[in-house]
């Protein structure tokens, strides 16, 4: 660099240069130090979900319109893509800058209350009356009330009325018959049923009620119950009643998959109802997850969305935001959001009204009533068993056995606690 | 400006002589000069510590911390030694996935720059539409990954997807298993990769080969050469530097991949694409076990640095 002196003109230049960097440079180290710290406005209160889908944003906005006129407050939504809303949850914690309620999804609570992150909703005057017992479960850690639901939901059997009748197939209600029934309504391009098997969140939901109405259990994935339900779906996949596919289906995709004709059934959740009844044509009515015998119960997996007051150390505010949640999730807004996105509202007098109203989904009613919640044993623990899992029914759908995968799936899923 | 110049057309002499009759200490001087040129320096240096060099360290420290979701309120988190690094290598997982990202670096590299090369030669001759076409063979570039990924996903799903029953139609069966077959998986993940890294591939060496004088080509048609020996004797040793850089640039993309595998397969079917890229995304952000993220960071930094050692090195004899 020194091997070639700048020429006269220019070093008087450069020497002036020197102090308007120093200056910048400093500017920039300042700037980099005061973006902490945000002050909390007073009387306005956010709510952080996921609700990034149009309408579910407007049902959120009104429903929120209606409890900040009720309470004197404003209430702001704030809505990220479901899979940021814990990673950003936990930045704003170490950033002290937390919304005062954020919505989850009731299997990633454990991870937050588990941190300390949550208030106790009893402890802010929330009552659980009128609330079935599975569904407190389903918004508590650890015998605490963190979670209050609006809404639940679970999965069940669709099928394309049209196409059954068709073929003179009735609804299958064991195992048996739906092995028969997919068998016999496979014909063409068609399949005769369509599940999702993909290597996320999406593939474990729908393997649970295979898994649990057959006794198996997310503790003992080696157990024989266990492999018996990837047997079953390794069969259905054998007899050609599947898609190959199956393993990089979205429940999104299954959706599309039935909506297109191309399968007779599939198993989905009541979130899909809106899309499926963009066409009219299409004639589906569902029923309850067929079970290995008859007369076994059909326990299917617990979802939905659950309100929660984040610790921020500010009592008086989450007082407020504790009567925020219970407004929300009061059994009025619970039959009206019900009613918009045709899940089943957790309250028992809403959901008895619901029912009234929506009888084309009892169904879906029953099966929510003995649902099961996926954290209910695992609590924190469940992202492990949910990956380990994924990848063992994957590799035995691809070809694997079922006792080998699950056995490494039980391995890994210890090791990893 | 103009007045300084002026000054010194018409007093030369005076100009000058008293500056260098009042700064008699050239140190001094040596000394200003000195701090002004890393006046110039530091704003990059600053920047260079302050968004690369403390991610860097801060990631290899978390690397040997018990880094868990409580440590966002708490700010606690203590040194676990190694244990993040010996439960990482523990992992059956781990190992697929290293295997899993050399393949798949190697493997779009390749493909990449051989297609890309060749369209580069071919479009180096001017022909009718040669223009447009070149511009067409830019579209992938413009698409963001994750769209082509969807879009991908759709075009390799087995039964519905646009390319199998194109097979179908020409008779070549059609039931190929792109996406949902372990064996195939990383294949056509690799296969779409190559496509999407066609054109820059393309672009570069294009570039590169307008720079080469034509009359070297000129010289070897007199002397005889045939059109693989010019390629050998003249193309590639006066387009060594830009594929240096072609490859370097294309690796340190490639090795890191993410947005792409999770758009396709999600890692999967039965974890067959799992890289080292969505192995740290399942630590962080699935799991929410950032020490373990971290370990896998700082080896997918680690593969990158011996990298750039060898590039550097390179260059340097290069320059020689």
């Amino acid at each position: 660099m020194t091997a070639h002196p700048p020429p006269a003109a220019r070093r008087g230049r450069s020497r002036g240069a020197v102090v308007p960097l120093a200056a910048v440079g400093v500017l920039i180290a300042g700037a980099a130090l005061t973006g902490c710290g945000q002050q909390r406005d007073p009387g306005v209160y956010t709510v952080m979900n996921s609700s990034t889908d149009e309408s579910y944003h407007r049902w959120d906005a009104e429903a929120m319109a209606r409890c900040s006129k009720q309470l004197g407050v404003t209430i702001e939504q704030q809505s990220v893509p479901a899979a940021q809303v814990m990673t950003k949850a936990l930045r704003m914690a170490s950033s002290k800058s937390l919304p005062d309620i954020i919505q989850f999804d009731a299997s990633e609570m454990p991870t937050f209350a588990d941190a300390g992150g949550l208030v106790d909703l009893k402890s802010l005057g929330l009552s659980t009356d009128d609330i079935p017992q599975g569904i407190v479960n389903f918004g508590s850690y650890k015998g605490t009330y963190y979670g209050a639901a609006r809404s639940v939901n679970t999965l069940a059997l669709f099928y394309n009325k049209d196409l059954l009748d068709e073929a003179g197939v009735r609804v299958p209600t064991t195992w048996a018959e739906l092995r028969a029934a997919a068998k016999k309504l496979t014909q063409g391009k068609r399949y005769g049923l369509a599940l999702s098997a993909g290597g996320a969140e999406d593939g474990v939901f729908q393997f649970t009620p295979f898994m649990w109405s057959n006794g198996g259990d997310e503790t003992e994935l080696d157990s024989p119950q266990v492999a018996e339900a990837l047997d079953y779906w390794k069969d259905l996949l054998k007899d050609g009643s599947l898609s190959k596919s199956t393993v990089n289906w979205t429940q999104a995709d299954v959706n599309d998959q039935f909506m297109a004709g191309n399968a007779a059934m599939m198993i989905n959740g009541p979130w899909q109802v809106e899309t499926l009844n963009t066409d009219k044509s299409l004639h589906w009515e569902i029923a309850q997850i067929p079970v290995p015998e008859a007369g076994d119960d059909s326990v299917g997996p617990l979802g939905g969305a659950i309100l929660t007051v984040p610790n921020t150390g500010d009592e008086a505010r989450e007082r407020t935001a504790g009567k925020i949640v219970a407004c929300l999730s009061s059994q009025k807004e619970q039959l009206t959001y019900a009613l918009n996105s045709w899940m089943v509202p957790a309250n028992s007098k809403a959901a008895a009204a619901w029912r009234e109203k929506v009888p084309e989904l009892d169904a879906l009613a029953d099966q929510v009533a003995v649902a099961r919640s996926r954290t209910a044993k695992l609590g924190a623990g469940w992202s492990s068993v949910s990956l380990a899992l994924q990848s063992a029914f994957q590799s035995a759908l691809t070809g694997q056995s079922s006792e080998a995968a699950l056995k490494l799936a039980q391995q890994r899923a210890t090791s990893g606690n | 400006m103009t007045t300084s110049t002026a000054s010194t057309v018409t007093a030369p002499a005076s100009a000058r002589g008293p500056a260098t009759a009042t700064a008699p200490d050239p140190a001094r001087q040596r000394r200003r000069r000195r701090l002004a040129q890393w006046g110039f320096v530091a704003p990059a240096v600053v920047f260079m510590l302050l968004f690369f060099g403390y991610p860097l360290v801060r990631n290899v420290v978390m690397s040997f911390q018990h880094y868990t979701p409580k440590t966002f309120f708490t700010g606690e988190s203590p040194f676990n030694g190694g244990d993040n690094w010996s439960k990482v290598f523990r992992d059956a997982l781990f190992g697929k996935a290293l295997w899993h990202t050399l393949v798949f670096t190697a493997g779009s590299l390749l493909g990449q720059f051989c297609i890309g090369l060749a369209l580069a030669v071919f479009f180096n001759r001017r022909f009718p539409l040669g223009g447009v076409l070149r511009s067409l063979i830019l579209l992938p570039w413009l698409v963001p990954m994750v769209v082509s990924g969807i879009v991908w996903r759709r075009i390799l799903d087995q039964d519905t997807g646009v390319l199998n029953s194109f097979l179908d139609t020409i008779g070549l069966g059609g039931h190929t298993p792109w996406l949902t077959s372990p064996d195939m998986a990383l294949l056509s993940v690799i296969l779409v990769n190559i496509w999407i890294g066609i054109p820059f591939n393309m672009v570069i060496l294009y570039g590169g080969l307008q720079e080469i004088p034509k009359e070297l080509y000129e010289a070897a048609s007199l002397d005889g050469a045939s059109g693989w020996r010019t390629f050998r004797s003249i193309t590639l040793p006066m387009l060594k530097p830009v594929i240096t850089v072609v490859l370097v640039l294309g690796f340190m993309s490639t090795v890191k991949i993410l947005d792409l595998i999770l758009a396709l397969t999600d890692g999967g079917p039965a974890d067959s694409t799992q890289t080292l890229g969505t192995l740290t995304y399942q630590n962080s952000f699935v799991q929410l076990d950032f020490g373990a993220g971290a370990v896998v960071g700082n080896v997918l930094i680690l593969i990158s640095a011996v990298f750039a050692v060898f590039y550097l090195r390179a260059n340097r004899t290069e320059g020689k």
